[in-house]
């Protein structure tokens, strides 16, 4: 039973993880209507500059901050930059451009930093919460911010004029423009927002896996899946998709399949609720008309 | 016919054994008075590129060598392409390497497939696939294989020192495995296994294993931990070693934990996990770990540390990878300079394999490289040691040849 | 299929044959993969490009395709040449399988559904219980086979790699010939129609389930076979060899070499096969930033694809010497 528990609980910590790189991906969906395959490995890119800033002896929250508003104009400058003249091709030709980026970015960090790990501070105490066994306070508190982010761009979307401005933009862009939304501004906004919330992720992650360029190599597949499953248009789903697939890799892994065929199981069964429930389990159905 | 041929043979081998035409220059592809052309292969890119850090002080080190003048006068130039540790890249590079760019030797290629994957073209090519950067067993078969060697210990010989020190010190022990779950985390195995021998299967508690994909080991530690084990051997690569450090020190574990050479190093592992929680931590060693306080003000780092700020900057000065690579590189050079002017393939797998007691600085006291014509493996000499919170204690003898 | 084309076609045909005679053996062996990567991104062409479902795991088809062939070579004595249908039959029946339940997946869901089985694969070929099959981490090693006797025996001597590369030309003819009779025909109409409206097509009586399931399989099959002949051309497979970042490659090659067209098939391959191998060349340190800033610039440049830009040079050119 304790051991079922310690699952559980590491399956919640290592959830977080996938849940914030999940956040990151569906906002990206809500502004643009596509899976930013790149996410990952612009949230890394962000984690080494907070480490430098961190090297350079800045203290930790101001090179938090510094970091999100710095991945904030780093996402509105690849979105004016680099996907923009690829706005009207064939959505596959935007998703090699996608794949490019991941390239690049992963390439252009290994020569900056080299592949060696590094630590990345962690903001929360080291002892553990209550002296459990269960969960680092870094852990726990990733959890917590992951949270947090999740509310605050909840109630942007929700109660702001621009959050209202952005999901119209991106679900209609005509009628959008036709009310005076500036399209292009806000895809860009929208990639601003996705690039700072992964820089985020890459801060909370980091210190638990370590920072190296191949850090979210393995996290982009569980993120995506987890979007999914809690609906790709639903940043809560997202969420609890990615607590869901944390937990359900790690019991699956200790007590059903064994860790060889995880892997393979685990998204088995997403893909089975996905087949059911084909919009995952809070996203919004969409009926086709003809 | 054959009456005739003798004595003319009998002349020709006594004309060929004359001093005079010993000293005779001899090349094959690749070498020449000026140059000798050398291949390697390395994973710059893809899941591996930390180790791309070797092939980076490999050249590092022959720049320095060519600056002093060179093997025997002559430059090394080294090609070196980036397979990504993917074997079908391997055996595209490799065939660049001796059909295009006709090199004499491949060197130091890393890795089991990649090398699995070109283990037969190299020996039916007959060309010296040297030094290969992978601890597999299968590189020392002198008989089967006359074209490749190895170079540093293997890891079954390694495991099973590992197994012996526990049958030694620990009979009853409970014991956990974490292993990468690829050629080189199951060769591990595989070695500790044998060593335990009959008792492996009621010693060994729990066996988990990882993909080189997985974020975090956190699930399989817990798994470990749930075992009830007291004993754990870490068989893991340093991202994942320093992850099961901390995880088991979070989670209260503390088992006596063995763990893999490719991954004791104090400043990319231990550190980052935290060096008070890898207090105790039994390994073996062969070569000089740079943030050691034994080795950091001796002679030998002291050396290294300059040739690298010199001739390699941005190199991580903490990083074991870059100290292997010094040393290994010291060892072609010391294979190649035997050949003196016979520079054909064949001499060169000669002189590889006639390395006797070859010391290089960097590599513990008491460790020596040791080939011959069966014994393709040159080093097998390790010690145990222990982590004490600062540095790594040695213990017990030199074993191995 | 006018006059021109086939004289095109023709020109192409009688290079290719003259290829292994003139360059290294190096350089035949590369253009052996090439036309191996051409028969693979022809199946994932007709999938996605013609048909519209989108995969991002047909790496795991040409991994399945090259252990059939590795495995019947290697454990059972197989001759080469027998392995390349048998990994296609194979192939057929797990992608017809693979892309029945499939059916209710659409864009991203498929999408995730296909990048699920890159991923996991290469566990599947490691997993203990089917190592005795697969060889495990350890892999298996294929001897390359010899030309037959007959070629030396009509005085013209074939090395081994100049006899692969004609065995893989003629496969690769053969698959090319089969997929453009395939998507001419009916059932490449109704590919189109689903990728175009499904609902219409569906509305039109297209059988959309079972038209899907096949391509899925047909598409599976040109893959598989393009593995079998990647493992006998690079002789040892391994569960490394195939992962996920081939499965990428492979979505890459036809956007590059242009969606939709046969002829795209052949520009993607080309463009995998060499393009990383000249960022190399460029860069030292960061080849693949390299390699992505090339993929950019085709994509800005040619958002159509290799054979998309051509079709609508050649269109201009027409256009101009209609209207001088």
């Amino acid at each position: 039973m304790d051991a079922l528990l310690h699952q559980v609980l590491a399956g919640l910590a290592t959830g977080g993880i996938y849940a914030s790189v999940a956040l990151a991906l569906v906002m990206i969906y809500q502004a643009t209507h596509l899976v930013n395959f790149a996410q990952g490995e612009m949230a890394m890119f962000s984690t080494y500059i907070a480490w430098s800033l961190v090297n350079a002896g800045m203290p930790y929250w101001a090179a938090f901050f510094l970091t999100v508003g710095f991945s904030f104009v780093f996402g509105v400058l690849i979105e004016r930059i680099v996907i923009r003249p690829v706005e009207n091709s064939p959505v596959l030709a935007v998703v090699v451009v996608f794949i490019a980026l991941l390239v690049i970015l992963n390439s252009v960090t290994g020569w900056i930093y080299t592949y060696t790990i590094k630590t990345f501070p962690s903001p929360f105490p080291e002892q553990p919460l209550f002296g459990n066994k269960y969960m680092s306070s870094h852990e726990i508190g990733a959890i917590c911010v992951t949270l947090v982010v999740l509310m605050l761009l909840y109630a942007f979307f929700r109660f702001t004029p621009l959050g209202l401005a952005m999901r119209a933009a991106a679900q209609n862009p005509e009628s959008g423009r036709l009310v005076g939304i500036r399209v292009g501004w806000m895809l860009a906004l929208g990639w601003g927002l996705a690039a700072a919330t992964g820089s985020v992720a890459g801060m909370m992650v980091a210190p638990i896996v370590f920072l190296d360029p191949n850090m979210m190599g393995g996290v982009l597949l569980y993120a995506f899946a987890a979007a999914l499953v809690g609906g790709i248009d639903n940043p809560a789903g997202a969420v609890f998709g990615g607590f869901l697939v944390g937990v359900l890799e790690n019991v699956l892994g200790a007590f059903v399949i064994g860790n060889e065929l995880k892997l393979a199981v685990a998204l088995v069964l997403i893909i089975g609720v996905l087949t059911v429930k084909p919009s995952g389990f809070f996203g919004k159905v969409h009926v086709t008309r003809v | 016919m054959k009456l005739k041929l003798i004595p003319i043979a009998a002349l020709l081998s006594a004309a060929l054994a004359s001093p005079a035409v010993l000293a005779q220059k001899k090349y094959d592809q690749g070498a020449s008075d000026k140059e000798i052309l050398l291949g390697h292969i390395n994973p710059y890119s893809g899941p591996a590129s930390a180790y791309g850090t070797i092939g980076r002080t490999i050249a590092a080190y022959f720049k320095k060598v060519n600056e002093e003048g060179g093997v025997n006068g002559r430059q090394i130039n080294m090609v070196s392409y980036d397979d990504g540790y993917s074997p079908p890249k391997t055996v595209e590079m490799a065939r660049k390497l001796v059909e295009q760019d006709k090199v004499l030797l491949i060197f130091q290629s890393l890795g089991t497939p990649p090398n699995s994957a070109i283990h037969k073209y190299m020996n039916a090519k007959k060309v010296p696939q040297l030094f290969v950067a992978t601890g597999a067993t299968k590189w020392n078969d002198p008989k089967g294989f006359p074209w490749t060697m190895g170079w540093q210990p293997n890891y079954q010989t390694e495991a099973r020192i590992y197994a012996q020190h526990i049958l030694k010190t620990k009979p009853n022990a409970k014991i956990a495995v974490l292993y990468q779950n690829d050629d080189y985390g199951k060769d591990y195995l595989k070695g500790f296994q044998d060593g335990l021998g009959a008792k492996a299967k009621t010693m060994i508690v729990k066996e988990a294993s990882y993909e080189v994909t997985d974020p975090t080991v956190d699930s399989q530690m817990v798994q470990l931990q749930s075992s009830g084990a007291d004993t754990f051997f870490n068989i893991t690569t340093p991202k994942f070693a320093a992850q099961a450090i901390r995880k088991a020190w979070d989670s209260g574990w503390k088992p006596v934990q063995y763990l893999n050479n490719v991954s004791a190093q104090i400043g990319s592992v231990l550190k980052p996990a935290g060096l008070d929680k890898s207090v105790g931590i039994i390994t073996t060693q062969y070569l000089m770990d740079p943030d050691d306080k034994e080795w950091k003000d001796g002679k030998a780092i002291k050396d290294w540390v300059a040739f690298m700020q010199k001739y390699y900057p941005d190199g991580n000065l903490h990083d074991v990878s870059n100290v292997y690579g010094y040393t290994v590189a010291q060892t072609l050079v010391q294979a190649l300079k035997q050949c003196g002017n016979d520079l054909t393939r064949a001499n060169i797998m000669k002189q590889a394999a006639s390395l006797k007691n070859v010391q290089i600085a960097t590599l513990l006291p008491g460790v020596k490289i040791n080939t011959s014509a069966s014994d393709f493996a040159p080093i097998e000499s390790v010690q145990l040691q222990r982590f004490d919170g600062t540095t790594w204690v040695r213990f017990g003898e030199v074993m191995g040849k | 299929m006018n006059a021109r084309n086939l004289a095109g076609m023709a020109i192409v045909l009688a290079l290719a044959c003259a290829l292994p005679f003139v360059v290294s053996e190096y350089r035949t062996f590369q253009f052996t993969l090439v036309l191996v990567y051409a028969i693979a991104l022809l199946g994932l062409n007709i999938l996605t490009g013609f048909n519209g479902q989108i995969s991002l795991g047909h790496g795991a088809f040409y991994a399945i395709g090259a252990y059939c062939a590795a495995i019947l070579m290697d454990k059972y004595g197989v001759p080469y040449w027998a392995t390349i249908p048998v990994a296609g039959a194979v192939c057929l029946l797990v992608g017809f399988l693979f892309g029945l339940p499939a059916l209710r997946l659409e864009g991203l869901y498929l999408a995730l559904a296909t990048f699920a089985l890159g991923v996991s694969l290469p566990q599947l070929l490691k997993y203990h219980h089917l190592e005795e099959w697969t060889g495990g981490v350890q892999g298996i090693n294929v001897l390359k086979p010899d030309a037959p006797a007959l070629f030396a025996e009509l005085g013209l001597p074939l090395s081994q790699d100049q006899w692969l590369y004609f065995f893989t030309l003629g496969i690769t003819l053969l698959m090319f010939a089969l997929g453009w009779n395939l998507l001419r025909g009916r059932i490449g109409r109704a590919m189109a129609a689903i990728r175009d409206n499904h609902i219409a097509a569906e509305a039109m009586g297209v059988n959309n389930a079972m038209v899907k399931s096949l391509t899925f399989g047909v598409s599976a099959m040109f893959t598989g076979v393009a593995g079998a002949l990647g493992a006998v051309a690079v002789q040892f497979v391994a569960p490394d060899s195939f992962n996920i970042f081939l499965s990428i490659t492979f979505l890459v090659g036809i956007v590059i070499g242009g969606l939709a067209s046969i002829s795209g098939a052949l520009y993607g391959a080309l463009f995998i096969q060499f393009v990383p191998n000249v960022a190399d060349e460029i860069s030292k340190a960061a080849p693949w930033a390299i390699f992505g800033l090339f993929l950019i610039a085709f994509v800005y440049v040619m958002p159509a694809g290799v054979a998309g830009a051509i079709h609508m040079g050649m269109a201009r050119l027409r256009r101009k010497r209609q209207n001088p």
